[in-house]
């Protein structure tokens, strides 16, 4: 990777958003759940986006399969997919390229599946809404044999069940076949091992990252565990209050951070694979509104490192740079927050 | 779930039984003396002896009950006297089984009664059914759909109008308008379809069918309005507008199949409710069913006719609860009944 | 039965607890059948100022265990010593009287609190229950209580909605030690948060322990926060304890091939380490537990009996029940407990 987008009008890559925004009017006021995300992924690679509730990881999911249209959220921006702005298609355009170009994997497949048809009749429909010629025992052969492939063992029993009778894991399993079922370009999966317990979440990920290799689909995956992106992901995105505050390489998010939310982040999280540290380092504070975020840069109110004097972090609002290759949204010069990292932030192991 | 059903059967049936009996411990609980109805102008303490005898109602409240259920499984007779069967047979009215009582003011079997009005409160509960189903679940649906815009507040605030209203003004509202002042559908009178053909048959049935879903389609509106509004919100239609699914296929399949199957059970046990007789429709259209039948009999203190239609009543409830517990297995393949 | 004496350092002792959920047959006429099993025979003791951690996956029974070792359900079998006093099946007003040192936190800061009562009322209800007014009176004492656990105490009149998630753990924080208890069962009590307030609250957690001298089981399925509070770990398998140890004992050498499962499975955020590791899978579901395995429980997904074992091994997984044993300092209950082949973490 050479800067986090190439510059203006020459990405070749599958998607390519670009200053996407994502408003919701409320009684409260205007809601800036996204705000001003840039980014690019290429086929086959991982984007992780990691964030906290309320940082717009989510919307910005749904905004790219334009699940928006239709309700009160306004969307701006561009999402190039494949040279094509989806923002400016036709709906009966966008939904063609649902599920067949783009498919999304969700958090909870207990809810995510309709619980009064079988898990065979819901991916059939998946596969035959983009393939209209195919015949319903064509259909249904090639879904039994996604399931196999997805590891769901004696899939022609299986397919005739329902969503509760499968177990957790099971369902996430029968999700991603479904997901999968068109050979999708891109995966969007949000959260897609939180509701699971960690030795199915293992076996769901590698899953995902087999089939990935096997079709060289494009993989966002969404998730606020970074241990999650740290083994998925190629590229990662850190969001903070629908604002995107530091991108890069999975390398240079974990061994060179420079943002103090990802810090935050890093040093806040308690490690399994470390001897006990005397006492974690929250993030103090809570997240930011959306509606009135604070002035300047939005995470400063929570930041150990502000300097409202010298760089004027409570009054102006810091760039994300997307022509850098390590884009951070932080008014402290570079060669100082890489100082902090080496002295404070950096631990023996990383 | 066959043996989920004979289990509520039998509790329905027992269920049953309790309410014949706490029927009749009300009414001899009255001060009134329920013989004395049966006696007309000319009564002498004699003859309102022998009443109260032939009707049983000399015995404690128990044992006419025993005697009442056993008629509905071995059949008896009325009145009870083997003195009298054999000195004037001819006076000795049959009821074989299933018994139901014997009216003494109509001079007839409760059942016999009950067979001729059923027909005519059910054909009114099931129209009316119709009617509301069609155009409360329809008018919820798009309410629902375009929540929020002058189409749903117009739709939710009528209902409520005719909601706020009571039945007999809408009743003889329409009556008055419809059918005598305006002429637009003939004066309803309710005609079988054996008399009558099916034309006449609905012909009658319209405006007091009207009438009965007015009463109940604003309580739908609301009802699908909400269900519906609440399955739009449920994950799995994410998944399904994920999928690339068209519009018209994502309402039909997977909207209104999770947000109908509480409708359903309302549905059922309004319908169940229903059939058993409509007091105040029946009352307003002079329809001579159920309803009208009961309030009659608790009027004279016909206790026979009463239980009769008590029973009824409640059989239908009780069905419509199985049938509805039944059809929700049904419906949710995660409902199991074991 | 061994008595434990109150100026001894154990506060608890729990003896083969069990708490089996009936269950009925189908039918016309309907028996009770074969009982859910989520708790079968768990024995440990809590050392006074330490904290447990219980760890497992959803339906292992460390909630129900937790629960019943409050006695907020009554157990099927086995006994509860508190302070050398047997508790089992305590209630009315000894039940009450306990609850003055026994409190719990529970998971869900949303489903726990009376959403049509202020803060105030809701952190003063143990006052009001067991009938103390602290020196002070009570509200001065809630605000006090407040302030310690880092609500700002003006906020005595609001109501549940009006906190963030964090905020609200923090109410059902205050509400656990108002009354100065000694023992705190934590049930899940930052897994609904973000990781950024995780942290706050475990450290807070952590310094009213050491403020209050309290003694913590803390029940959680994230293997991380579990390593970072306990002392010692207890893990739990289908309604029984595969294996205790001391922390680092337990995440550095982890004997129980469960163990050494759920440690490798969790994904560290740390890439290169990442990428290298080996990990052990599990193959197939959760056995149901109203028909647990015969034998060892864990032994239908058990990595070792599957690849490591010779047949007549196997047969003794499938048939015996594996008794805990001391092995080193771990308590194990496996027949071929010993260390993994492949490094967990």
């Amino acid at each position: 990777m050479s800067t986090w987008v190439p510059t203006e009008g020459t990405s070749e890559a599958l998607l390519s958003v670009r200053d996407l925004k994502v408003t919701f009017p409320t009684e409260d006021g205007l809601v800036k759940a996204v705000d001003g995300l840039t980014f690019d992924l290429n086929a086959g690679e991982t984007l992780g986006i990691v964030g906290e509730s309320g940082s717009g990881k989510s919307v910005t999911s749904q905004a790219i399969m334009g699940l928006h249209r239709g309700t009160r959220a306004k969307v701006e921006g561009s999402i190039g997919f494949e040279g094509r702005d989806l923002l400016k298609l036709e709906d009966e355009e966008l939904r063609v390229m649902r599920g067949r170009d783009i498919a999304m994997i969700f958090q909870d497949p207990l809810s995510a599946l309709h619980p009064y048809y079988t898990v065979g009749n819901q991916i059939v429909e998946a596969y035959k809404i983009h393939h209209g010629k195919t015949s319903k025992s064509a259909a249904r052969a090639h879904v039994i044999d996604m399931l196999e492939r997805v590891g769901i063992p004696n899939p022609q029993k299986r397919i005739d069940q329902y969503p509760h009778e499968f177990s957790g894991g099971m369902r996430q399993r029968a999700m991603i076949a479904m997901a999968l079922v068109n050979n999708p370009r891109l995966v969007i999966a949000d959260e897609p091992t939180t509701a699971l317990d960690v030795t199915v979440q293992a076996q769901i990920l590698d899953l995902l990252m087999d089939l990935q290799k096997e079709m060289n689909s494009a993989i966002i995956i969404i998730t606020h565990d970074l241990g999650v992106v740290a083994e998925m992901a190629d590229k990662i995105m850190v969001m903070y209050g629908g604002k995107a505050v530091e991108g890069g390489t999975a390398d240079q998010t974990f061994y060179s951070a420079e943002h103090p939310y990802t810090w935050g982040l890093l040093q806040s999280m308690p490690r399994i694979d470390r001897e006990r540290l005397e006492r974690l380092q929250p993030i103090p504070g809570n997240p930011p509104s959306l509606i009135s975020p604070p002035s300047g840069c939005a995470f400063h109110p929570r930041c150990a490192y502000r300097d409202d004097e010298n760089l004027g972090c409570s009054t102006i609002v810091p760039e994300f740079d997307v022509q850098d290759w390590h884009p951070v949204r932080c008014l402290i010069p570079a060669p100082k927050r890489k100082a902090i990292f080496d002295t404070e932030i950096r631990t023996p192991s990383s | 779930m066959f043996a989920y059903i004979v289990r509520r059967v039998a509790a329905g049936m027992v269920m049953i039984l309790a309410m014949s009996l706490v029927t009749m411990v009300l009414f001899f609980a009255s001060p009134v003396d329920p013989a004395r109805y049966t006696c007309g102008k000319n009564c002498t303490p004699e003859l309102l002896e022998q009443n109260r005898k032939a009707l049983g109602y000399d015995q404690p409240v128990l044992s006419y009950w025993v005697d009442f259920t056993k008629g509905i499984f071995v059949g008896s007779e009325f009145p009870k006297d083997p003195a009298l069967k054999k000195s004037a047979p001819e006076t000795i009215a049959d009821c074989p089984a299933p018994c139901l009582g014997y009216s003494p003011q109509s001079s007839r079997p409760v059942r016999d009664i009950i067979v001729e009005k059923l027909p005519v409160s059910a054909s009114l509960a099931i129209a009316a059914f119709i009617m509301w189903m069609i155009a409360g679940v329809g008018l919820g649906i798009v309410a629902a759909l375009r929540k929020g815009t002058l189409v749903d507040r117009a739709i939710v605030g009528s209902a409520l109008v005719f909601y706020a209203f009571p039945t007999f003004f809408i009743g003889l509202g329409l009556y008055v308008f419809l059918a005598l002042k305006w002429g637009i559908v003939p004066v309803p009178a309710y005609t079988s379809i054996a008399d009558g053909g099916v034309g006449l048959w609905l012909q009658g049935l319209l405006l007091p069918a009207l009438t009965l879903a007015l009463v109940y389609i604003a309580g739908y509106i609301r009802l699908t309005r909400a269900f519906v509004l609440e399955a739009k919100g449920e994950d799995y239609l994410r998944t399904a507008q994920a999928k690339g699914l068209k519009s018209g296929r994502i309402l039909f399949k997977h909207t209104l199949r999770g947000a109908l199957t509480p409708i359903a059970t309302v549905a059922g046990l309004d319908l169940g409710g229903l059939l058993g007789g409509t007091i105040i429709t029946e009352q307003v259209f002079n329809y001579d069913g159920l309803g009208r039948t009961a309030v009659m009999a608790a009027t004279t203190y016909d206790l026979p006719v009463t239980v009769g239609i008590v029973l009824v009543a409640a059989t239908f409830v009780i069905t419509a609860n199985i049938v509805v517990d039944v059809l929700y297995a049904v419906i949710d393949p995660r409902v199991k009944y074991s | 039965m061994t008595t434990t004496h109150p100026e001894s350092d154990v506060i608890l002792e729990v003896k083969d607890l069990q708490k089996h959920f009936p269950t009925r047959t189908s039918g016309i006429i309907r028996r009770a059948s074969d009982p859910v099993k989520a708790v079968d025979g768990i024995s440990f003791t809590v050392r006074r100022g330490e904290t447990l951690g219980l760890v497992g996956e959803s339906g292992c029974g460390k909630s129900t265990a937790g629960r019943t070792m409050l006695q907020l359900l009554e157990p099927t079998g086995g006994s509860i010593h508190y302070n050398g006093r047997d508790i089992t099946g305590a209630h009315g007003n000894d039940l009450r009287k306990l609850r003055t040192e026994m409190q719990m936190v529970f998971q869900d800061p949303y489903g726990s609190l009376n959403p049509r009562q202020t803060i105030g009322t809701i952190v003063a209800a143990p006052f009001d229950i067991q009938g103390i007014t602290p020196k002070g009176g009570v509200k001065a004492e809630v605000q006090s209580l407040m302030e310690r656990v880092g609500l700002n105490p003006e906020h005595y009149n609001r109501y549940p909605h009006e906190f963030s998630g964090g905020q609200r753990q923090r109410i059902g924080i205050a509400r656990a030690v108002a009354l100065r208890p000694k023992l705190i069962v934590c049930d899940e009590p930052v897994s609904a948060l973000d990781v950024s307030i995780q942290a706050q609250v475990v450290n807070l957690l952590e310094d009213l322990q050491a403020e209050y001298d309290l003694t913590y089981v803390f029940v959680a399925h994230d293997l991380s926060v579990i390593r970072h509070i306990s002392d010692r770990v207890a893990v739990m398998y289908l309604g029984k304890f595969m294996e205790v140890a001391d922390r680092d004992e337990l995440y550095s050498n982890p004997l129980h091939p469960y163990t050494q499962a759920l440690l490798s499975a969790v994904p560290i955020p740390d890439p290169r380490k990442e990428n290298k590791r080996e990990r052990i899978l599990l193959k197939g579901d959760l056995p149901s537990p109203i028909n647990p395995p015969s034998g060892c429980v864990f032994h239908t997904r058990c990595p070792r009996f599957r690849e490591e074992l010779s047949d007549t091994e196997r047969k003794r997984c499938t048939t015996e029940i594996p008794l805990v044993q001391k092995i080193g300092d771990h308590e194990v209950a496996c027949h071929f407990a010993g260390p993994s082949k492949v490094e967990v973490l």
